[in-house]
């Protein structure tokens, strides 16, 4: 097995994640479940943009969507994005410690982010605009809120990855499940573009 | 250790294939599920033949045939044809390419479980309250408004088994992307295994539209959701068009690698290599491309507008030219060749024409104002059951004939297969030729019964009858694969004679790593080169050394095990207390499942290279 | 040698049965008859396309025919390898070309047909005759908007000129669908479809003026008893039905009768309205209006009508149509009950 050998920063691959047969296949997989995952969410926007009308007697997007927040969030979770190509790179170079601390601050951006949407959420259940109060209601959580399942999700695994590879460091095995984690954490990073501009910005135009 | 000098009793049997990641004991469990569920479905199809058999009939209720009808296509499709595709395209791709198994098999365990916890928990509903009754496309305003949980059944059934097929999509793309021997270019891979492709690649951008569909399904009838309620701005139709942008592409998943099984089977018994195998490979994706295109031609009388049916219907006509092309390209694989009528060729023959007459209906109905009339009646059953029928049955039966010696290491009985495809061939054509007719004389689809004195009697009589022929048929392949178990005789690596392709080069069936080393493949139909050159076996692509092996795993069972309980406690969220209690903790298992197996290191294990030269002569014997 | 020869004999007596077939089916139901101008250019469609499709299918069994007798392995033959062909590109030209021309005949009056059978600027005329067709379970309610009267199960409308429909559903999807006369279109729970069909007066005449309609998008246990009838008469005939039913009163002269409309006038008029004239909005129109309920062709849509079976329907609903709304709405009726509104049925006559 190749991992048996010690590894240094000179001797590390460039392209650590695909220098196993394992890392290519996961490499390519992951890849590909991320085209499953766009199909998924273009289902959800058409779904949302079939529906946004349909707000029944509730309020409308125009009455309910605060641009600050919602910007606020997006500035957060870009930078996390950002982040985690810090991350990578040092990955790249072998400086496991320098990874694991941008994966940290990837982590609390993602945090934040996630905690701003709560607060979101829980402002509009306030205001009667809830996943059962019209079909837009349903449509608008189904999208925003899969899309912050996936955000938890991803914190759950990028976190899980520091605390499981902590005493391991870095070696050929475990380098594909970091840059994979990092892919999916930029895939939810262009949906959220994507959401910031059909969802708030469409519905703040009317 | 190679599987031959391991002994097991049945637990330990029982065990091994729960556990097992290796591809070969993979196909066979899909094997035995799909032929299960596709004796279930067929059991399905003889009760309706026999409640149509004559006019106001009433051997099973309305509401009962209404979830035998939803239920025999739901089966049929979702449980029986695509599992038995991949059956067999886990015993034969990694052979065909040269692999010692596919890229991730972990998961494609984790597959095979997740679709038959899903086949498990949509029939469990039979015996919970009856059927899902919408039909197999399970329309919003029927299906929310449906009583019971049948519908319920349906929505979270596929939900699980669809994550299965999605997982195993990505898998065959990866093992081909990824894993092919040294000399196998794209196009030196057999359409089988280009077929299994684009089939692959058609799974993992259609089924994510399914699963939005059936979660937004679950969540309007379990959760409260206005999706699809009009009366809260909701719109039914988003569900058909949904259903239809996975519903279309999936046919074409169903079609493809039969298409595939044909293209292997054609060559083999005339001898002669495929004819226009690049034009071949061409139109295999061509088709996987329009086939997300089309979906609308399902909605023609939705009232989608004229401009809407007009592109629609000239897309469809579109497929037809690629289709065509194959039809042509196979016929000239048997120009010239020296054809010998085995019972796999002869389903291959037989699948000629009667594809040919699935599609060319298919082509009348995609004129958009013909399909007006043809739409909703029976015309559109005889189309679809001669496509999938003539295409899909036809090639799984000749396919699991072709490779069953490959996969078990014995021959099945030829004079009982051919028995079986003679009775199948009749029945079939007996059944849904005149169907055609019956929707052209205004028999809708869908029909509990139909009433005496509309001209409709005798053409459903001829219909009830095929199904007896098509009964007996399956009845004899039963006897066929119970016989050859308990007494058939052995075979070696190459049973047919006429092997061209890589999987016929090693023993039946292979040794747990396939190849003792990766073959060197010098052209298309790598082992029929090497024949023709005067070679026994296949030039080696590196030396003999260590294989790294896969470990068995119980945690694909419990991830799907997990899914399937949180399924029934989400289920019954509205009616008791302890439903979603039950779901959290389906949805714990799965999750705490999932995380061992990324937090464990798992590096497989070793098979050492002197175990390997010990195996080659235990296989002599 | 055999086996070709059972191929070809089945083969035979297929095509044989084919056009046998064709000339069959009914001329109120069949697809086959057109009795209508919309029906007629679908089944120009039909036969163009099934001509050419039969000329790709006879060239493909040619080639097929020829291929499997002639390249048979004889005896003595177990050890030929036949040249091996790689392909070749004069022949794909010319099997991607021909049908893409073929394909190209068929797309255009495709194309030319689907805009016009979509056109319903007629229906805003002001003498147009338009029908809102409301799909329930399981019955199917008629409002003639311009004649402004609403009936049920029985769609009356004029010959030799176009009728226009506005179909909806109330429920769950339905499909309305005229065979004979043309092709099906969804009724939705929420938009209007609309289209058109034109009921030629001759071959109306040859289905003895009654056509017979389908429900054709599955909708429950009763969806295939789901059928309505229609009556095709001359334009002067319809407008005078019209006119006739806006008038009619119950005609009840029997003690019978009268008894009848009292059971009727206590519980079953919460639903059915025995008035063309029912202003009550859609909502509360739950179930079939009954004006000139005894010249209907169907009692409930599948039962031939006449006394037996009314009394049928009303002992038991749920045993004639599963499902239906109207079973358990009201008690048990004992059987003299029954034969009364029998009876008040039997009067409602549509003049």
């Amino acid at each position: 097995m190749e991992t048996e050998q010690k590894l240094t920063a000179e001797t590390f691959p460039a392209s650590p994640e695909k220098a196993t047969l394992e890392g290519k296949n996961k490499f390519t997989g992951f890849w590909l479940f991320l085209g499953g995952e766009t199909v998924l969410f273009a289902s959800l926007f058409a779904t949302y943009l079939a529906l946004r009308n349909s707000t029944m007697s509730g309020p409308k997007p125009e009455e309910l969507f605060d641009i600050k927040l919602v910007f606020a969030a997006t500035m957060i979770l870009l930078t996390s994005s950002l982040t985690s190509v810090y991350a990578m790179y040092h990955m790249k170079n072998f400086e496991f410690k320098k990874m694991q601390l941008w994966l940290g601050v990837t982590w609390l951006l993602g945090l934040a982010f996630l905690g701003l949407e709560i607060y979101e959420f829980r402002h509009y259940v306030h205001e009667g605009h809830t996943f059962t109060s019209s079909a837009f209601g349903s449509s608008f959580y189904a999208l925003v809120g899969t899309h912050g399942a996936h955000v938890t999700f991803g914190l759950l695994w990028i976190g899980s990855l520091m605390i499981r590879n902590a005493k391991r460091g870095l070696n050929l095995y475990n380098a594909p499940k970091y840059y994979v984690a990092s892919l999916y954490w930029h895939f939810i990073d262009v949906v959220w573009v994507f959401i910031f501009t059909v969802v708030y910005l469409m519905g703040m135009v009317g | 250790m190679s599987t031959l000098s391991q002994k097991k009793g049945v637990g330990g049997t029982i065990w091994d294939f729960m556990t097992t990641v290796d591809h070969k004991k993979i196909a066979i469990l899909y094997l035995i599920a799909g032929g299960i569920f596709f004796l279930v479905g067929g059991v399905e199809a003889l009760f309706i033949r026999i409640q149509l058999a004559i006019p106001s009939n009433d051997f099973v209720s309305a509401g009962t045939y209404n979830e035998i009808l939803t239920m025999h296509g739901t089966t049929m499709i979702f449980l029986a044809a695509m599992p038995l595709l991949f059956a067999m395209m886990n015993a034969v791709v990694p052979l065909q390419i040269g692999a010692r198994d596919v890229a991730f098999p972990f998961l494609n365990l984790l597959g095979f479980w997740l679709f038959a916890f899903g086949g498990l928990f949509l029939n469990l509903s039979w015996f919970l309250g009856g059927a899902p009754d919408a039909g197999w496309t399970s329309y919003a305003s029927l299906s929310i408004a449906s009583p019971g949980h049948g519908i319920d059944f349906y929505a979270i059934g596929l939900q699980i088994s669809g994550a299965g097929t999605l997982i195993s999509g990505i898998n065959f793309l990866v093992t081909i992307i990824n894993m092919r021997a040294p000399g196998m270019t794209y196009m030196r891979m057999p359409l089988f295994t280009w077929t299994t492709f684009v089939a692959s690649a058609l799974i993992l951008f259609a089924f994510p539209a399914l699963t939005v569909g059936l979660f937004l399904m679950i969540f309007d009838r379990l959760f409260g959701g206005n999706f699809f309620d009009a009366t809260m701005g909701g719109n039914t139709i988003i569900w058909e068009h949904l259903f239809w942008i996975f519903g279309h592409p999936e046919v074409y998943i169903l079609i493809l690698p039969a298409f595939g099984v044909f293209s292997e089977i054609l060559p083999t018994f005339s001898r002669k290599r495929l004819f226009g195998y690049s034009s071949m490979v061409f139109a295999t994706v061509l088709i996987g491309f329009l086939g997300f295109m089309v979906w609308a031609h399902h909605m023609f009388t939705t009232g989608l507008g004229p401009i809407a049916n007009a592109i629609f219907a000239v897309a469809t006509m579109a497929i037809a030219v690629p289709t065509g092309i194959k039809i042509f390209n196979w016929l000239f694989t048997l120009w010239g060749g020296s054809i010998e009528f085995t019972s796999p060729m002869l389903y291959a023959v037989a699948f000629i024409p009667s594809f040919v007459i699935g599609g060319v209906t298919g082509v009348m109905a995609a004129v958009a104002p013909a399909d007006y009339q043809f739409q909703d009646s029976y015309f559109i059953v005889a189309h679809f059951h001669y496509v999938i029928v003539g295409g899909v049955v036809y090639a799984i039966l000749a396919g699991v004939t072709y490779w069953w010696p490959k996969m078990f290491g014995k021959m099945l009985d030829e004079k009982l297969s051919k028995a079986t495809f003679w009775l199948f061939l009749i029945g079939f054509h007996l059944t849904f030729f005149i169907q055609h007719f019956l929707g052209l004389m205004g028999m809708p689809r869908r029909v509990w019964t139909f009433l005496p004195n509309q001209g409709l009697d005798l053409g459903n009589a001829i219909s009830s009858s095929g199904a007896a022929f098509m009964a007996v048929a399956t009845l004899i392949l039963l006897v066929n694969i119970i016989k050859t178990t308990a007494k058939g005789q052995k075979v070696g690596g190459d049973p047919w004679g006429d092997g061209r392709t890589l999987e016929w080069a090693i023993s039946s069936p292979p040794p747990e790593y396939n190849f003792k080393q990766t073959p060197l493949v010098r052209g298309l139909d790598a082992y029929w080169i090497e024949k023709m050159a005067g070679n026994k076996e296949m030039t080696p692509a590196e030396p003999l050394g260590d294989i790294h092996m896969p470990n068995s795993s119980f945690i694909p069972f419990m991830i799907s095990l997990g899914m399937f309980i949180a399924g029934i406690g989400f289920l019954y969220r509205n009616d008791h207390a302890w439903g979603d209690i039950v779901g959290i903790i389906g949805m714990v298992v799965m999750f705490l499942s999932m995380f061992f197996r990324s937090w464990i290191d798992d590096h497989g294990f070793h098979i050492h290279k002197e175990d390997l030269v010990d195996d080659d002569k235990e296989a002599k014997m | 040698m055999k086996k070709w020869r059972l191929n070809f004999r089945v083969l035979s007596l297929f095509t044989l049965l084919a056009f046998v077939l064709s000339a069959c089916g009914k001329p109120f139901l069949s697809t086959l008859k057109p009795a209508g101008e919309v029906a007629e250019e679908q089944y120009s469609l039909m036969l163009l396309s099934t001509a050419i499709m039969v000329l790709v299918i006879i060239v493909v069994t040619i080639i097929f025919i020829f291929v499997i007798l002639r390249f048979r392995r004889r005896k003595g033959e177990e050890n030929v390898i036949p040249k091996q062909v790689e392909g070749s590109r004069k022949l794909e030209i010319i099997w991607t070309v021909i049908p893409i021309l073929l394909l190209i005949i068929l797309t255009v009056p495709t194309v030319i047909s689907t805009f016009k059978l979509a056109d319903v600027k007629g229906m805003k005329d002001k003498d147009a005759v338009v029908v809102n067709v409301r799909a329930n379970l399981y019955w199917w309610e008629f409002e003639y908007p311009n004649q402004k009267i609403i009936t049920s199960q029985d769609l009356v409308v004029p010959t030799d000129k176009k009728v226009y429909f506005n179909i909806k559903a109330s429920d769950v999807k339905h499909s309305f669908w005229i065979p004979s006369v043309g092709g099906k279109l969804d009724a939705n729970t929420e938009n209007d479809n609309k289209f058109w069909l034109v009921f030629d007066s001759k071959k109306s005449k040859e289905a003895n003026g009654v056509f017979y309609g389908k429900c054709a998008e599955l909708c429950g246990p009763s969806h295939s008893l789901m059928d309505f009838k229609v009556r095709a008469v001359s334009s002067d005939e319809f407008d005078t039905w019209a006119k006739d039913l806006k008038k009619a009163k119950p005609d009840v002269e029997t003690a019978s009768a009268k008894a009848g409309q009292e059971v009727f006038n206590e519980s079953c008029i919460g639903c059915h309205a025995v008035d063309v004239k029912d202003n009550r909005p859609e909502q509360a129109r739950q179930a079939p209006n009954l004006a000139g309920f005894s010249e209907r062709e169907r009692v409930a849509g599948v039962l031939p009508h006449n006394k037996e079976n009314i009394k049928k329907w009303l002992k038991d609903p749920e045993k004639v149509k599963p499902g239906n709304k109207m079973s358990g709405t009201y008690p048990d009726l004992t059987d003299e009950q029954v034969n009364e509104l029998a009876d008040y049925l039997m009067s409602l006559k549509e003049k």
